[in-house]
């Protein structure tokens, strides 16, 4: 270890991560260095070009020749077509094409995520191959014109009549048919352990009770759009995605071709949250475009989203729980069914968080599925957690009121010394400290326990509190290259994604620490399909999937660097180890007057680059430990006696994931799943007719996401307490916002108004 | 007549359905301003006409004849940018980005129709005095800009800090006079 050490001078040089996680007692050096640009609030480095409206969005890339895409949809869940009259559309000015099954290129349908290391379809369907109508909404025909107004209009003169098929669009029926255990990564999602059920009958206080959560779309500002172009059989994607190298890869699947002619760029994201993967729109657009011979933009209208990309599925959650009188948890039970598609694999998997979250000596966990004729449903910003711990937290609201116990003390309470269900130590978990500091800025103190008895004028005011959680992830496929030049810039490079987390920025900051160099010489580039890795933006887990690939070939370059430092360096003999990088080149660790630049190394060994290729580790962290990040919501909300609105007054998130990259854009990811999170406990709902399967409020008009005057300021800490068993000791931040906070605003309206809503969302009509 | 954008004349089109929206978009390649819905929900397209805030995408552009738009392209220079620009960078006034252009120019035309003394529903009493920009004030104002990425603490830290220094430079012009 000393060789990894800064030897007495903390804060200058860092030396190399060992190329492995979570194996042996070898934190991150970076963890221990302070002064660097790490953790400090670094404004976005594309900031100057989105305020200008500069930055190149997928719909941004102008080709000569291209032609606009509009589509129709199906008006029927399930059957056939049976006519489809096109003639109207194709004599309509301006159009190009009209594609249906008819004349489509015949293509395999998309890899269903999840099924490949990199498939990236949101459903599996074979669509505009047949005749047959899998959903409502499917797209039937696809015009495309000169101009996005002549494809609009010709769009609407496509006729088609459908011969309908039995459906199953009605959650109740589909139930009644018999439900499955879903499953999730690889294994079912079932768990028992004791007798849960005998352990409810024996405890002296018990809550048992039902929640539900309806459908939910990630209504991204950015619709779903590209600009896709052939050049022979080498296809070119500007996309708007959060899996370009899967994208890749898929579409190659789909039109069989090699992974090498399928080019997907990404440079920015209006916004993902889970929706930004594979659908059924670029598909079709290169399937149009093949057929044209022209380049295609196919924009899917804000109806199109709705239609054509799955959301958040429907949860039905039973939540029992049983306690001693002190208030200690003995039986916990999370069970219930949710909604799935045929054409999908993802049962939303809402028992994830209760898995870990509180100790007990019996469990009984399972998500049952139903399956459904309806548009595939998706991953939608934390999947399982965000309406899981809906579910959990009320109910442990409900149990510490009955036990007269504080919401707070019950859940530190309750606090298990290892992962309560698979047994293995937890790497960082600090949950506990996050509730002592949060409590003690929110005021938490102050809180009146018996419902209903604080008012203001026609306001009721509540406190609430909720558990979020989300685990930490690092999925296999990392992988990254730096590009060195003797004027001391190294470039990063990693198919990985920027969608407004902040991905650029901080890991500018990471690299710059890393090779000892000004913020401004570092670049990194990623949204390219062309680049190393295969990184998804999804599941949390980009940073430590970049932060872990950037450390290997980190550690490629410092060997090669000494080996063309040479005999003649101050740095002779020493090894990559005994290295870090400092002020512009590398400096020995244990002797800080032993230094070269790069500048000096590169000009003697007679070499303007150096590049460097290197994959990441496979995730050894995940087998060893427990890895999660926390966060302990308070939320403080008014109720109108009168009216029965909810307004949300104050909110704190008091987190407790790992060590943060910036201060700044790390802020505004935890602001903006808590924002999300009030949108799910107040207000969001996509409104499925249970007659036809069809969505009733596609448009941002009648779902309703949260606006300015719905979010209050929104206070944000975190403990900074880096995992050692992690890249930069950091932990995921994307999603964890999200989770708990539906159950916090449930929670402070019931302690507002002494009713206890358990179906989301909470509109006023459930609390006159 | 033509239409002039950001101080350059351009031409109508000839289809009259184009929207302000495509024809900045799609003719004149000027892509600041987004099209999140096309139907007048979410705020993207926000462009300034003659001073006021428009949703461009239900503006058609035949409208705009002899009319002066402002996109958040021509805010500022070439190279510079305006100080409301700079205070989202410097307050993380966004994530993604996409929502950004409309919510900047749907806060200058929002603070211009302020100093006209333009009350909003929330307004109590708009004398002579004049009210604050309050952060609630700026809310109401800005609730027709929907943000996905939930940047909105940032963005309403931004707007109240360029105008309070707005005004100040206001107050003390008069002073001066
Ligand atoms: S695009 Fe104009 S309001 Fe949404
Ligand atoms: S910054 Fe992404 S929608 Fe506002």
């Amino acid at each position: 270890m000393s060789a990894v050490s800064n030897a007495g001078h903390p804060g200058t040089a860092v030396g190399l991560a060992a190329n492995q996680w979570g194996q042996g007692d070898n934190p991150d050096p970076l963890i221990r260095h302070k002064h660097g640009l790490v953790g400090t609030s670094v404004s976005r480095i594309d900031g100057p070009l989105k305020v200008q409206g500069k930055a190149t969005f997928a719909a941004e890339f102008v080709k000569e020749g291209l032609t606009y895409a509009a589509l129709a949809f199906s008006t029927i869940a399930k059957g056939r077509i049976e006519t489809l009259d096109t003639s109207a559309a194709e004599a309509a000015p301006g159009v190009v094409l009209v594609m249906t099954y008819k004349n489509a290129p015949r293509m395999k349908p998309m890899p269903l995520f999840m099924t490949a290391e990199k498939a990236a379809g949101g459903d599996n369907l074979p669509i505009m191959q047949d005749d047959r109508v899998h959903w409502n909404g499917q797209p039937i025909a696809l015009v495309l014109a000169e101009t996005q107004e002549q494809a609009d209009f010709a769009s609407s003169l496509v006729h088609a009549t459908f011969k309908a098929e039995p459906s199953v669009t009605n959650f109740k029926e589909a139930k009644r048919r018999g439900t499955k255990t879903g499953e999730f990564g690889g294994g079912p999602l079932k768990l028992e352990i004791g007798d849960a059920e005998a352990a409810l009958t024996q405890v002296p206080v018990s809550i048992d009770a039902q929640y539900s959560t309806p459908r939910h779309s990630h209504n991204a500002i950015e619709p779903h759009a590209a600009t896709v172009a052939w050049d022979g059989d080498a296809l070119l994607v500007h996309d708007a995605s959060q899996a370009v190298v899967h994208t890749a890869w898929s579409l190659s699947s789909v039109f069989g071709i090699d992974e090498s002619q399928v080019h997907v760029t990404s440079p920015y994201v209006g916004g993902g949250f889970g929706s930004k993967t594979l659908w059924q729109h670029q598909v079709l657009g290169a399937a149009a475009s093949k057929l044209a011979g022209r380049p295609v933009r196919i924009t899917l209208s804000r109806e199109g989203v709705y239609r054509m990309v799955g959301g958040r599925s429907q949860t039905e959650q039973r939540v029992a729980l049983g306690a001693d009188k002190d208030g200690r948890l003995k039986a916990i039970i999370h069970t219930g069914v949710v909604a799935m598609s045929h054409q999908n694999a993802l049962p939303e998997p809402f028992i994830l968080a209760t898995r870990g979250a509180y100790a007990a000596d019996a469990f009984k966990l399972h998500v049952e599925v139903a399956q459904m004729d309806m548009l595939a449903n998706t991953f939608m910003r934390a999947p399982g957690e965000a309406v899981g711990t809906f579910g959990l937290e009320c109910a442990l609201d409900e149990l510490a009121d009955k036990l007269g116990i504080d919401p707070v003390e019950i859940r530190i309470l309750n606090e298990p010394d290892k992962h309560p269900t698979e047994g293995k130590p937890f790497s960082s978990r600090n949950i506990v400290e996050a509730w002592r500091t949060g409590a003690q800025r929110f005021g938490w103190a102050k809180r009146n326990a018996k419902p209903g008895s604080v008012r203001q004028g026609e306001w009721l005011i509540g406190m609430g509190c909720a558990t979020g959680t989300y685990p930490y992830y690092r999925m296999p496929g990392g992988a990254a290259r730096i590009t060195l030049r003797k004027d001391g810039h190294a470039r990063v490079e990693i198919a990985a994604h920027e969608m407004g987390m902040g991905t650029a920025t901080a890991h500018s900051q990471v690299t710059a620490d890393r090779l000892g160099l000004p913020l401004d010489q570092v670049t990194f580039g990623y949204g390219d399909s062309k680049m190393p890795g295969a990184v998804l933006a999804g599941g949390s887990q980009q940073s430590a999937s970049i932060g872990a690939a950037i450390v290997a070939a980190q550690h490629a370059l410092f060997a090669q660097l000494l080996i063309l430092a040479g005999n003649a360096s101050p740095l002779a003999g020493l090894r990559p180890e005994e290295v870090g990088g400092f002020n512009g080149g590398l400096v020995a660790l244990a002797d800080l007057a032993r230094s070269e630049s790069y500048a000096s190394i590169m000009g003697r060994a007679g070499r303007d680059e150096i590049v460097v290729q290197e994959d990441a580790p496979p995730p050894m962290e995940l087998q060893n430990w427990s890895m999660h990040s926390y966060g302990a919501m308070f939320c403080e909300a008014r109720v109108n006696a009168v009216t029965g609105e909810t307004r949300i007054s104050r909110f704190l998130g008091s987190f407790d994931c790992g060590r943060i990259l910036n201060a700044k854009t790390a802020a505004s990811q935890f602001r903006g799943g808590i924002i999300m999170g009030l949108g799910l406990a107040l207000m969001e709902e996509t409104q499925f007719d249970e007659r036809n399967g069809r969505i009733m409020n596609p448009s941002l008009a009648e779902y309703h996401v949260p606006a300015h005057m719905d979010v209050p300021e929104i206070d944000v800490i975190w403990n900074d307490i880096p995992d050692p068993h992690t890249p930069m000791g950091a932990h995921g931040i994307g999603e964890i916002g999200i989770t708990g906070t539906a159950a916090a605003v449930a929670n402070a309206v019931f302690n507002a108004t002494g009713k206890r809503v358990r179906d989301l969302p909470l509109t006023l009509d459930k609390l006159m | 007549m033509p239409i002039t954008v950001n101080g350059n004349e351009a031409e109508l089109p000839h289809d009259p359905r184009v929207s302000l929206l495509d024809l900045l978009r799609e003719d004149l390649h000027l892509f600041g301003a987004k099209k999140g819905c096309n139907q007048g929900a979410c705020g993207a397209c926000t462009v300034l006409v003659d001073g006021q805030r428009v949703l461009s995408c239900l503006t058609l552009a035949v409208q705009c004849e002899g009319r002066h738009v402002m996109t958040v392209e021509g805010l500022a220079g070439d190279n510079g940018l305006h100080p409301l620009q700079k205070a989202f960078i410097e307050h993380d006034g966004f994530q993604c980005g996409f929502c950004t252009p409309g919510q900047i120019c749907s806060a200058l035309g929002m603070a211009a129709e302020f100093d006209r003394g333009v009350p909003s529903v929330i307004t109590e009493d708009f004398d002579d005095d004049g009210v604050a920009l309050t952060p609630e004030e700026i809310r109401e104002r800005m609730s027709g800009n929907l943000c996905r990425c939930g940047a909105h603490n940032g963005i309403v830290a931004a707007i109240a800090e360029v105008h309070a220094i707005q005004g100040d430079r206001t107050d003390s012009r008069e002073a001066a006079a």
